[in-house]
């Protein structure tokens, strides 16, 4: 199997900054800060409503954040343009999937190569010689993710009809095809049942291990949080709560009371 | 049963793939060919006018099928063609010259209109086209000066390279010329990286622009191209038409089109082309079977309309993937026979879930 | 008072007269936008319809005319409420599309029967306001347009304490935001959506049988439903007073166009109004702001 080609360094990692988000009175992220080190898994955890979709969010550029910054590879990418960031090296996958419906699998990957694909407005009218040199090259690094995650079978059927479990892994796929350095994976635990879910953990660790990709996930799975994340950071109505390893976060008694509430002295 | 035998990377990509594929295009390409002097007169002319409504479909597809935003009001792209055209031949210019002209100057109202797009989508655009079509109407109305008003403007037959046109074949042979290669070079462009990414603006926005997709750009590009192509169109029906009015460019004319792409197919080109045909051919079947009803009935002039909305009507509820899809059906049925199963295309019950709230 | 001022107000009344139809017939189409998320386009058809119907009982049955108001609402009524059952129901749970393009089908359809039947001359019929004025100061308004501002006013207030106080009116809204939770919350959802589509039919009916003698009873009374679209788009899309603001605002803006404006605006203000609302504020007056949640 062909390893997809990473970029030689990664140097640098994610640094995040006080950063603060508000909706007019409602304060999404009040004050968050941590760091996902090169080449490791780090998980964000923390009930409903706490504000981890919103940190993605941010840092993929959905929205403008009200205070804070966010920094990646030494570079500030707090106010870059949202379709500059896949360039400076981010992905991400969608908590409700965002797959588009109208293409097959081949080409929802396909797309995942756009920023490579350096192809002349009328060469592509054309359909020049460069061009069509340009869209194999493109199939054939699509078929390296499509090897990886086992998706041969579904290579040219439309997403409207694929069940929910390979539509999560083509999700994943799409994100891979980007070459990213940095993974946001949002839920991507979400909906699968526990051998895909197995799946999944394998396939997470081998993205870091063999591709070398810094991973980034918002997970409520427990148990694939503690087999696969390296750190853990806890959120809860915005705020940062406890950073540390599995094991320790999860053993923090405030991640406890905010999880199961607290005792009523 | 067919299987794809691709033996490389690129044969994903080629147009004609199968034996058979190749035989059908050329046994279509001789009897377009040969029509001229196979069918009667009338029924040529009749050819010329599809292939021209063909273009403007083509057109409109690229926007409303492929990067999904509604357009209303495309009748302003052919008349802003048709006008540009005809009054740059008459102070003049070459044939050539002056069709490319009309189309840069249809794109650039299609920027125009591309530019505050952008911030507008869905049911809010449609009502925006749909307001800058009437507008252009009154416009062309009221600017005597340069379109006669609603007198209208003459047209000047069409001659190319001392070559006159405007003979019934020879009129025939450019529309049919213009049509393949304006659906030779979006076909090319559909199956590039600018076609993927205008599916991927359509389906999912914030999608896109996670893949480094500039939604703006492509949204406003899809607008130039849609503009240019229906400019194109436009120019040619000037020479069908002989003499322009603004009436001629009416909200009915950017409906016709919008029935067109649906009944078409969204999102395949050729649906474009028989969707065109199909809306096309209604008056002229109308007009056959007028003598055979009541007096009463066949008198008023609703029936062509009744038509129309009747086909639509029956598309939506019935066949809401168009003509390209019955097409797409059909032929997966030779493709996949004996093995065809009947709900193969079958559709799952849905709710409605607001698209505000979401 | 100076003669300048008197004219305006004069003008001021005119707009707010011929805006009150505007509102009139937004109503009918922002209620079945906040049931259905479809833009009715066979609003302004149904309008006409209801119109040609009023005609023909007025002139040839010769019926007294609150007898043929009622007909023709009622007409209308059922006539919405049989497109609805019969039509848009089947294309529920497809995207907004198909209902905007069905709703043109339709739309079509009514346009070439009526014009089938009743044949392409103009009429008009009379009601007990026509040529009637009433005098405010040294201002001047027709009674009829009087009984449409009245009207509007009525039948908005009408249906804003419907839909919002009434246990019918919110289970209305909660089936527009999620029908498949609406049904399991026992709510008749197909019967709920036939009873807007019915309302809104009745009220584009009173718009038909109000306008009618205004504008002649012709096939091109349908077009009033864009101007409808602009008064919409003005006051806010999807809210009900909006839609009477934005109605009665327009027509104001309309009329002052066309005494102070380049001649020929006035018939383009209502689409000039509707581009440059979207354009910057899309949200209109009195709208709503909706996003997409990823």
């Amino acid at each position: 199997m062909t390893a997809i080609p990473v970029q030689s360094e990664s140097a640098g990692g994610l640094q995040v900054r006080d950063l603060a988000l508000r909706f007019g009175g409602v304060h999404a992220i009040r004050d968050v800060s941590f760091e996902v080190r090169p080449g490791e898994i780090f998980a964000i955890i923390g009930p409903n409503g706490a504000g981890k979709t919103s940190v993605f969010n941010v840092i993929t550029r959905v929205f403008d954040p009200s205070a804070g910054s966010v920094m990646f590879k030494g570079q500030d990418i707090t106010r870059t343009p949202r379709h500059q960031v896949v360039s400076q090296g981010i992905a991400r996958t969608f908590q409700n999937i965002e797959l588009f419906e109208g293409a097959t699998v081949l080409d929802n990957l396909m797309l995942g190569c756009h920023r490579f694909a350096q192809e002349n407005f009328w060469g592509q009218l054309l359909w020049s010689p460069a061009v069509r040199n340009t869209e194999a090259q493109l199939r054939a690094h699509v078929e390296d993710v499509i090897e990886l995650l086992d998706l041969a079978p579904h290579r040219n059927s439309l997403i409207t009809g694929l069940p929910y479990g390979v539509r999560k892994v083509v999700e994943l796929g799409r994100a891979l095809a980007t070459r990213p350095q940095l993974l946001l994976l949002d839920e991507p635990a979400s909906g699968l049942n526990p051998e895909e879910t197995r799946d999944l953990a394998f396939w997470i660790d081998d993205i870091r291990s063999d591709l070398g990709i810094t991973v980034l996930m918002v997970e409520h799975d427990m148990s694939l949080v503690s087999e696969v994340a390296d750190r853990v950071l806890c959120m809860n109505m915005g705020q940062a709560l406890s950073t540390g390893t599995p094991a320790q976060v999860q053993s923090d008694p405030r991640v406890i009371a905010a999880y199961l509430g607290a005792d009523e002295a | 049963m067919r299987f794809d035998y691709d033996t490389s990377y690129r044969d994903g990509k080629r147009l004609l793939r199968y034996p058979s594929q190749k035989l059908a295009y050329a046994l279509l390409a001789l009897v377009l060919l040969a029509a001229p002097w196979l069918l009667p007169k009338y029924y040529v002319g009749e050819l010329s006018y599809l292939f021209i409504l063909s273009i403007a479909s083509l057109g409109l597809m690229v926007l409303s099928g492929y990067t999904g935003q509604v357009s209303l009001g495309h009748s302003a792209f052919l008349a802003v063609g048709a006008y540009a055209h005809a009054w740059f031949l008459s102070q003049g210019l070459p044939f050539a010259a002056s069709i490319l002209l009309a189309m840069a100057i249809s794109a650039l109202v299609g920027l125009a209109l591309g530019l505050p797009a952008i911030r507008v989508s869905g049911l809010y655009l449609a009502m925006v086209t749909l307001a800058f079509a009437i507008l252009i109407e009154h416009v062309l109305g009221r600017w005597k000066s340069v379109t006669g008003g609603f007198n209208g403007l003459p047209v000047a037959d069409p001659v190319m390279l001392g070559l006159d046109l405007s003979g019934l074949k020879s009129f025939y042979f450019l529309c049919l010329a213009c049509l393949v290669i304006v659906l030779v070079l979006l076909v090319n462009l559909m199956r590039g990286k600018t076609g993927r990414a205008f599916v991927g603006v359509r389906d999912s926005e914030a999608a896109a622009a996670s893949l480094g997709i500039w939604v703006a750009g492509h949204k406003v590009l899809a607008f130039v191209i849609s503009a240019a192509v229906t400019g194109f169109a436009g120019a040619l029906m000037a020479h069908h038409v002989r003499h322009l009015t603004p009436e001629g460019f009416n909200l009915l004319l950017s409906l016709e089109l919008v029935l067109m792409v649906t009944i078409g197919g969204l999102g395949s080109l050729r649906g474009a082309v028989l969707g065109a045909f199909l809306i096309g051919m209604v008056p002229a079947l109308i007009s056959q079977i007028k003598p055979l009803l009541g007096e009463r009935i066949a008198k008023q002039f609703g029936l062509e309309i009744f038509f129309f909305g009747l086909i639509l009507a029956v598309f939506v509820l019935y066949e809401p993937k168009g003509l390209n899809g019955r097409w797409l059906k059909i032929k997966a049925f030779f493709e996949t026979f004996p093995l065809y199963r009947k709900d193969v295309f079958r559709r799952g019950k849905t709710y409605m879930k607001s698209e505000r709230y979401r | 008072m100076g003669p300048e001022l008197v004219a305006n107000l004069q003008l001021l009344l005119n707009g707010m007269a011929t805006g009150a139809i505007y509102a009139l017939v937004a109503l009918g189409l922002v209620i079945t936008y906040k049931a259905t998320e479809v833009l009715n386009f066979a609003h302004g058809d149904v309008l006409m319809a209801s119109a040609f119907v009023a005609w023909a009982l007025i002139v040839e049955l010769s019926l007294p005319f609150w007898l043929a108001a009622l007909l023709t609402t009622a007409f209308a009524a059922v006539l919405a409420w049989q497109i609805d059952a019969r039509v848009m129901r089947r294309i529920v749970g497809q995207p907004q599309f198909a209902g905007v393009m069905l709703t043109i089908a339709v739309a079509f359809m009514l346009r070439g029967l009526v014009s089938m039947f009743f044949g392409p001359e103009s009429r008009s019929y009379p009601t007990p306001w026509t040529q009637q004025q009433t005098q405010i100061g040294t201002l001047i308004v027709s009674d009829l347009s009087l009984v449409i501002l009245a009207a509007a006013l009525l039948l908005t207030l009408l249906i804003f304490f419907f839909l919002t106080r009434t246990a019918l009116g919110v289970s209305i809204q909660a089936s527009s935001q999620n029908q498949l939770a609406a049904y399991l919350s026992g709510i008749r959802v197909k019967r709920v959506t036939s009873l807007v589509w019915a309302l809104a039919g009745a009220i584009s009916g009173i718009c038909g049988l109000l306008l009618a003698p205004i504008a002649l009873v012709d096939i091109s009374l349908w077009i009033v439903v864009l101007k409808a679209l602009a008064a919409l788009v003005l006051g806010g899309f999807g809210s009900i007073p909006g839609a009477i603001l934005g109605g009665l605002l327009l027509g104001v803006i309309e009329q002052f166009a066309g005494v102070y404006l380049p001649d020929g605006s006035k018939d383009v203000t209502a689409y000039v109004v509707l581009i440059a609302t979207l354009v910057l504020w899309p949200r209109g007056l009195l709208g709503e702001a909706h996003g997409r949640r990823v």
